[in-house]
């Protein structure tokens, strides 16, 4: 018999699925630091590509490696991670908001 | 988290499957209560990152992110993080196939990449001191120790919880429990290469562009 024990109660990857991911993420780290070390490239492409490239890699950490996704089995997690979500840009969007704000005042 | 789940009157010890059932959805709870710690803790980086952006153009006549950051630096040290994110999930493979012996060598893997990774920031961390460029510099190397160095103290943590973790393996064998443990660990320890995905552009990316 074998006893096994699920990390978000879905589904635990296989070789595939951590390979998959672990692929992408190399790539998208690569696609990130490329265009700042190299250069020669529009400041606006450049924080286009670096952000795009996070934002994929962290669905995809989520997705391979935590395997979050839309199934009945991780609808708490995928229900508690949005919740936590909108208390940061609450958090992170307002202070910033006040402190840019503020500064601009003080000028 | 089931109904099920709480019903431990039905005839204890006489249905094998009952218990079993009893015992998954035990550790699908635990996991759970793990998971909303995970997520307390990335509105606690979500606060830093917020201090670190708000202080990030302070230099106070101090040096900038251009002057300080070795970008190939840091490819490399989220190079050894993700290496081992991705052995730690070959690790739970291996938990998962029962086999022990290549669990504790992916695990041995994990912990190298993991340490060398605390190894550069410590050297990091270390060279900037030296130069005078510690964290009472500026506003902006307020937050960049504050910020990297949680993040920095999470990993060094999770090599504590691995070496644990190996222990029991060696001296209790892959019990339910000591499995259990070991799938929170693995979801502690792919978290903090997400939270690494936001310092590795918000910080190092963002602060040599600045």
């Amino acid at each position: 018999m074998k006893e096994t024990v699920d990390s978000t109660g879905a589904s635990h990857g296989n070789t595939r699925t951590y390979t998959i991911g672990f692929i992408f993420s190399v790539i998208l780290t690569l696609a990130a630091f490329a265009p700042v070390m190299i250069g020669g490239v529009s400041r606006a492409a450049v924080f286009t590509t670096i952000f795009s490239a996070a934002i994929i890699q962290i669905l995809v950490h989520l997705h391979y490696f935590l395997h979050l996704d839309t199934s009945s089995a991780s609808r708490w997690n995928v229900l508690a991670l949005i919740f936590t979500i909108m208390i940061i840009v609450l958090f992170v969007g307002g202070s910033l908001w006040i402190m840019w704000h503020l500064n601009y005042r003080m000028r | 988290m089931t109904p099920e789940a709480i019903d431990t009157t039905a005839a204890p010890g006489t249905n094998l499957a009952h218990a079993e059932h009893d015992a998954t959805a035990r550790q699908a709870t635990e996991a759970m209560g793990f998971w909303l710690y995970l997520m307390s803790d990335l509105v606690i980086f979500a606060s830093i990152f917020a201090t670190f952006i708000v202080l990030s153009r302070n230099f106070a006549g101090g040096p900038t992110g251009r002057d300080l950051f070795d970008l190939s630096f840091v490819l490399l040290e989220t190079m050894l993080l993700l290496c081992s994110s991705g052995t730690c999930g070959l690790a739970i493979l291996a938990m998962h196939d029962g086999e022990r012996q290549r669990l504790l060598a992916w695990l041995t893997v994990t912990f190298l990449f993991g340490a060398g990774f605390v190894a550069m920031e410590v050297h990091e961390f270390h060279a900037l001191i030296q130069e005078g460029n510690g964290p009472q510099r500026s506003g902006f190397l307020t937050g960049f120790f504050t910020l990297v160095g949680t993040h920095g103290l999470h990993v060094a943590s999770g090599l504590l919880w691995m070496a644990v973790a190996m222990g029991q393996i060696i001296t209790k064998g892959l019990t339910i429990p000591v499995q259990s443990r070991l799938m929170r660990f693995s979801m502690f320890w792919h978290f903090l290469d997400i939270v690494w995905v936001g310092v590795f552009t918000i910080v190092y990316l963002l602060g040599v562009l600045q």
